[in-house]
Order: C-alpha cells, then structure tokens, then sequence
C-alpha cells in the first residue's frame, strides 16, 4: 500500500519491529547497520544451533522484506553518504541513545534541512526527555517498570518476566502506527515532525483495569500466579487437561453466561456435571463480588472435566460449542493449526545461501487490495550496499575504497 | 459537540468494535482528531460498561472505569440494530464514514447486513477494519476469545513461569489485546492514504491470534530449526547474570537488576561495597557468573532487602547497571516519567467527576494528542450524529427514538 515510500532503519533490537510493519506494508525499508553487522546479529538463538551473524534468528524473525547496507554514521565520509541516502527518503527509524544523532550533527533539524518533511522515529527505552531518559535498561527492567512484571508471576516467588523479550515489540508496533499518524500528517500538510517512542510508556499502555481500579478503589492488583485475582476472590485460569494445559476464564454475567451454560450441557452430556453446577445462576454472577466459597464450587468439577481431557478434545468441543475455552499451544501445536492452515497463515521463504527455505508468517493482515505478504529473507551483511549505493551514484571502484576504510 | 482538530480532522470512523480491541484501535484515531462514533446499544452493552471498577462501587453504565478509561475523544450514538429500522439508520452512517471498523465474532456484521459486500454498495470506497480474535473465516472463526485465552492460544505462556513449576498467565490480563489494534492501525492508516490517492477502499482482515504470534516470532523460528519447544526460565536471561527481581525494603518492593557485562558486574560490586568480588574467579566473567548464580542472587538480595527499590535503582543507575522499580498500579500513576510524557489524562466525566483517562503511548512533536472530551455516556451523542452527520430532521429523529431505535 505504501509503494514508493523510504524509510532507513538504523535501529538496534529495540526497533526492528516498526520498519518491519512498515516493510510489510510496502515501504522500501533499507536496514543501516554498522560495518560488520549490526551488534543484534550475535544474539541467538541461530539458525541449525550454529553461533553466526548470518544465522541469528532474532534477525531473521524481525527483518524480513528490509534490504541492508553497511555505512559508518559516525565517520565524515559515512555522514556525507547517509545525506545523500536521506534525500531518497520519507522515513529516518534509530534507536540510539537521546542525544546521539544531534551530536552527530544528524539531529531533526539537520535531516529536515535536507529532506523537507522527513520524518524521524526515534526508539528508546524510556523516552528523550524525562527524569529517566540517561537510564539504562533490558528487558526485565522496563517490563517491571512498566508495571507488566509486577502483575506477573506466583505470589510466594518474586514478579516474573516473559522470558522473550517484549518490550521492544510493543515499543517497535507503537513506533509504526506513530510513524504513519507522522506520514498521514505529512501527506496532508508538507510537514514531518519528530516521534519520540518510550519503550517503558508503550509497554505501560495497556494495563487493562489496573489503573481504574487503583485510582477508584485503591487497590493495586498483584501477581496471582494461574488465577485471577479480583477483589474478593482468585479464580483459576490454567486448567491441566490430560496432555498440557488448556486456559480457560470464568466470566458471568451477560458477557459470559452463553459459555458458562455450554460448557456445563457438555459436562453434563458426558455425566461429569453435578446439582450445584446445574443451579448456577450465570446471568447474574458478578466475577468481581463471588466469593471464594462459590468460585471453589464451580471450579472443581471443571478441573475433573479438563483432565479427562487431552488438549485437542478439549479445543475442539470448545469451538463447536463456541465457549471460550482454547489450549496451550506447543510450537508444533502452532505449526500444524487448522485455523492458521485455513488462513494460509505460514509460507516458505528462500534462505539460498543455506539452500534451503525457512517458514515465516506470511502477512499481519489480509488486505483486499494489496498483499502485505513477506517477500524475501532478511539481508545478510551488507548485502545491498552494491545497488543501493549504486543508486546514489557510487562507483564500483569507490565502494571498494569506502569498504576499505571501513566506512561501509 | 463540534468537529475534532487534529492530523485525522474530517476523518469519520463507525465504531462498532467493543470490548478492548475496539476502543484501542479507535482511540490512535480518536486522539488525532477524526471523528470516531462508537455505535453502542443498552441492550448490547460493550463488556467493559459492565464491568467493575465502579465508581463509587455503584454499577451503572456510564459509571465503569474500565470503559471509561479507553474511550477519551469518541461519540457515542445509541442504535438499537436488533431493530430493523436501525439497520437504515447504520447504512447511512455506513454513507458518511471513511472507515468501519469491528472486532465482534465474525457473522455478527453479517446479520445486521454490513458486511463488505453491503458496505461497498452503500459507500463504493469504504474501508472495513475487521479483527476477531481468530479473523473472519477457519474453523476457529466463529469462537468467541478473549485476550487471555488468545494470548495462550499463541503460545505465550509457555515462556511465563518457573522451570519447576507450570506455565503462568501473563498478569496483566488480556495483553494480546494491546497487540492487535497496533498492526491494524498502522494498516489502517496506510489504507487511508491508498484510498486518498487511488480512489480505492478495501476490506482488511486481522487476527488477534496471529498477529500475537509475531511478539514470539524468534522461538517459533528456533522450534522450526531445532525442534526445540521454549522452557521457562524464571527471571534467568541466557547471556546475562545477575539477571532478576530482587526484595527489597517495604510490602512486597522488588527491583529489577541486569548485568551483561564485566564491567556492569564491577560496578555493581562497588556499589554492594563488595570489590572484592569483582576478580573472584567465581564471578569474574559471564560463564563463571552464569555457574554460580544462585549464590549471586543470594548475594545481591542480602543487600538490596536493606533498602527501597528507588535506591537500589538510583544507586545502579548511577553507574549504569541496568536496574529498575518493579512497579505496581499505584506507582505506574506516580511514575515521574510517565507523567511528565503525559500518558494519563485528567478529565472532567458527568459521572466519574475528574477521572484518569488513558493517552498515548508516544510522542509526535508537532501534532501532538489531546485530551477534547472525556469517555462518552452511553448516547451522549446520538441526537448530534442524527442531526449533523446524518442530516436527519428533527421530526424524523422524534419518529425513530419514539419507535426505540436509539436505546
């Protein structure tokens, strides 16, 4: 959809998401890594196990449909180069610390002086200003900052991660849809402007009720392990089934009787049902003012129902019966999904310098117009430094010299 | 009521998603100016307009904090469509809209006969947003998710927990939630500016299922290399340590430490007063570190339990050891950082009285969003949409609302 648009992405892994939204939506995104590749391609894990910057699968994961070049930003010769590359785009995306593109005199007046109305995305972890801009950070930090980590976990055992990182995904899908408020703006007006991503404030964006309820009720919600704690009671979200686990969450009320009353008819066709469950009133319980006693009753013959169970019996009445009920999903349970198959969700992409060919999602969204299908691997080392460069005029023979001095 | 201001100004969006997904999607619209009408009914309540916190622990349909928390800059216009004369009344909103968006169960749409098909007949360059939890067709299609359940579904939980005990939600309940309306929007608005130079609308079609999968993208990958399934890893992290949540003075304080390097390890050490482990050859490097980590987090949570995790954090940072508060609802609210980049918004609310609605998540230099009005009452702009979108005349509005078209 966005054929004809340019975005240079000079991020690190905290921003490989955004231009790879945007990629997907038909932005030429060219990746700008260091000479040698960027650090994030020593991050594992690798492709066949094998430690290699050709090989990383975090790469792969999130750079696909980018081209890559190699160029030395901080080198007089490397600046001078990326002028000429911004003149050829509507995007600029980094991830470098506050501050370090303006001393490299690449700050968003200097880009908007050669490219009017280029728009500049910047990713960090706590924003470019604020008390906490200098901070340093991972994964586990900004996620506890964020107020994520905290929530997480059992309640006799420290708040526990996700343990892949996120942050930077919800920082890097925040970055595209601001970038693209940016481009819409400037399709309309002329104008670009700065967007200043804050990984702690988009990761901080959605903490479903805890916020109301802290600011109403002044309660702050706490890690409940497989539960969910609500004010007077903890209800039971992970069920064992007989092969895994499957989730399921108990919601009463309008929102939730239709699931509570299939799924006691399916009980209750196999005899696993009881009295008490039968004279539930579903249309009228309140999830947040049950008590623990009432939870407990509910919940035990479901236990009994779930392990006698495997996963597949489980997700597949649940579907037929359309209750809210899905398992836990294995990486192979994902691979071989009916649904995903039914969508042509995964397809095969060519890795030629291994011979072989990888499977990657196809597409985040199925457009009626246009496809947003990934189209080719993510760029090895420097891998289109020859056409791109080409393109801006660089000869064959001052290429050669340039990778010589270590400028690309 | 008057027309918004902002990059969207003019834009105008149907509303009838719900729940979270819904109102997330809407408010990157809402927020920069287009004019967002959240198509609701009394009868249909959204979920989150019955769900607690209360205000006052009173329940009410305008009274939830829950809804009112997401749904900032939008109208509110009360239809009815089980009611066949609502059903014109959507088409013509269907006449005035840019975009249509929804993320009920698939057939829901279809049975009030606005599907795209239908939509295009109304309006020949409308763009519809579906994204249902498992998207419009597949056998999964037509079962009603909600984000936890999806989150699980996608396999996410497999990496929440402690390697001797069972997998764990992620607390923050519905977190796939907050994935979905991120892709669809940034396609959304790459639609707009499609149709703005082609002519052309389009249905897209998202999947809170799949586009969760991509927040696991590189595990799914190392499975198909391997064959390898993820293991939990508790707070552990594969090339750092120390890496973890450590007690720290207070109920239940904890802070966040990450060391990755040597040199992050002997800033830490001097910072715990303790030099003379910097060259301990039990601790010296990663690998001797990663060996004995169990008697690094005994040593590190020794210290840090003597004081709160804003010193611990102040003293790490300071010479830049990635360290942080794990923070909770009450200091997520506080948090100086967070307000000083304006994530909540005070607004005024009929019913809540000065009430914390949620803002964006990032900064745009020169357009910023703003906060026009607060989370609409449920109809609380029917009339206006009647009258000034719609163009219907006062009597033809008496006619309707007599006949229940807008509860």
């Amino acid at each position: 959809m966005l054929n004809g648009c340019r975005a240079l992405d000079l991020t690190g892994e905290n921003g490989f998401l955004c231009g790879k939204i945007l990629a997907d939506l038909g932005v030429d995104v060219i990746k700008v890594e260091k000479p040698g590749g960027d650090p994030a391609r020593r991050r594992g894990p690798f492709w066949a196990d094998a430690p290699h910057p050709e090989k990383s699968l975090y790469w792969f994961a999130y750079n696909s449909n980018k081209r890559g070049i190699t160029l030395n930003i901080e080198a007089d010769k490397g600046k001078e180069i990326l002028k000429k590359l911004v003149k050829t785009a509507d995007f600029i995306i980094e991830s470098f610390p506050p501050g370090f593109m303006d001393s490299l005199g690449l700050g968003y007046s200097a880009l908007n002086s050669i490219k009017k109305g280029i728009i500049l995305t910047s990713i960090t972890p706590f924003g470019q200003a604020g008390p906490y801009k200098d901070y340093q950070a991972s994964d586990i930090v900004i996620m506890g900052m964020a107020g994520i980590l905290y929530q997480t976990g059992d309640p006799d055992r420290p708040p526990v991660q996700i343990s892949l990182p996120q942050a930077c995904l919800h920082a890097g899908a925040d970055a595209a849809v601001a970038t693209m408020i940016a481009y819409y703006h400037r399709e309309m007006s002329g104008e670009g402007q700065q967007v200043d991503i804050s990984m702690q404030q988009s990761a901080a964006w959605f903490l479903a009720n805890a916020i109301p309820l802290w600011e109403l009720s002044g309660v702050a919600l706490k890690r409940a392990g497989a539960f969910r704690w609500t004010v007077n009671s903890t209800q039971r979200q992970v069920w064992q089934c007989q092969d895994g686990y499957v989730f399921f969450f108990m919601v009463g009320g309008r929102a939730g009787a239709k699931s509570f009353h299939e799924l006691v008819s399916w009980m209750d066709s196999q005899g696993m049902t009881n009295e008490y469950l039968r004279s539930v009133d579903w249309e009228n319980l309140d999830m947040f003012k049950v008590s623990q006693d009432v939870v407990d009753q509910i919940s035990q013959p479901i236990e009994k129902f779930f392990l006698a169970h495997t996963k597949k019996e489980i997700a597949q009445g649940a579907a037929e019966r359309s209750i809210s009920i899905c398992p836990l999903s294995s990486m192979a349970d994902l691979m071989n999904d009916g649904q995903l198959e039914s969508r042509n969700f995964w397809m095969e992409i060519e890795h030629p310098e291994f011979n072989t060919q990888i499977t990657y999602p196809r597409e985040f969204v199925k457009s009626s117009q246009e496809t947003c299908a990934t189209r080719f691997r993510a760029p090895l080392t420097g891998e289109h430094n020859g056409e791109i460069y080409g393109q801006i005029g660089l000869s064959k023979k001052e290429l050669v010299a340039l990778k010589q001095a270590w400028i690309i | 009521m008057e027309a918004r201001n902002g990059v969207f100004s003019g834009i105008k969006i149907a509303g009838f998603g719900w729940a979270i997904v819904g109102p997330l999607t809407m408010k990157y619209f809402a927020d920069y100016g287009a004019t967002v009408i959240r198509v609701e009914s009394s009868q249909r309540p959204c979920t989150l307009r019955i769900s607690a916190p209360y205000k006052d622990d009173k329940p009410g349909l305008d009274r939830s904090g829950y809804f009112n928390h997401f749904s900032a800059n939008m109208f509110s216009l009360a239809l009815n469509m089980e009611h066949p004369q609502a059903r014109q009344v959507a088409r013509r909103l269907v006449a005035e809209s840019d975009v249509v968006m929804d993320n009920f169960t698939p057939g829901v749409m279809e049975s009030w006969g606005l599907d795209y098909e239908e939509l295009k007949k109304v309006k020949p360059d409308i763009i519809m947003l579906r994204q249902s939890g498992f998207g419009s067709w597949g056998p999964y299609a037509q079962q009603p998710a909600f984000g936890m359940i999806l989150a699980a579904m996608a396999g996410l939980p497999n990496f929440i927990g402690w390697p001797d005990r069972g997998p764990l939600p992620v607390g923050v309940s519905a977190y796939t939630d907050c994935i979905s309306p991120r892709f669809a929007s940034a396609a959304l608005i790459a639609a707009l500016d499609y149709r703005n130079k082609t002519g052309k609308g389009q249905l897209l079609d998202l999947s809170q299922f799949e586009t969760t999968l991509y927040f696991i993208m590189p595990a799914i990958l190392e499975y198909i290399s391997s064959g390898r399934e993820p293991s939990r890893l508790g707070n552990r992290h594969p090339h750092a340590a120390p890496h973890g949540v450590y007690p720290c003075k207070g109920d239940d304080r904890w802070c966040t430490i990450a060391v990755f390097s040597d040199e992050q390890w002997a800033s830490l050490c001097r910072v715990m007063g303790k030099t003379e482990y910097i060259d301990d050859p039990r601790f010296s490097t990663l690998p001797s570190r990663k060996q004995n980590e169990d008697e690094i987090n005994q040593l590190i949570s020794g210290w840090t339990v003597d004081f709160t995790p804003e010193e611990v954090m102040a003293e790490m940072q300071s010479v830049g050891v990635p360290a942080g508060v794990v923070k909770n609802a009450a200091d997520i609210y506080n948090d100086p950082q967070l307000r000083q980049r304006n994530l909540f918004w005070p607004i005024n609310h009929p019913d809540m009285g000065l009430f914390t609605h949620l803002g964006q998540g990032f900064e745009l230099s020169r357009t910023p969003a703003k906060a026009q009005t607060p989370s609409p009452r449920l109809g609380e702009h029917t009339e206006y949409v009647c009258n000034k979108i719609l163009g219907m005349t006062s009597e033809e509005f008496a006619k309707l609302f007599g006949a229940g078209v807008f509860v």
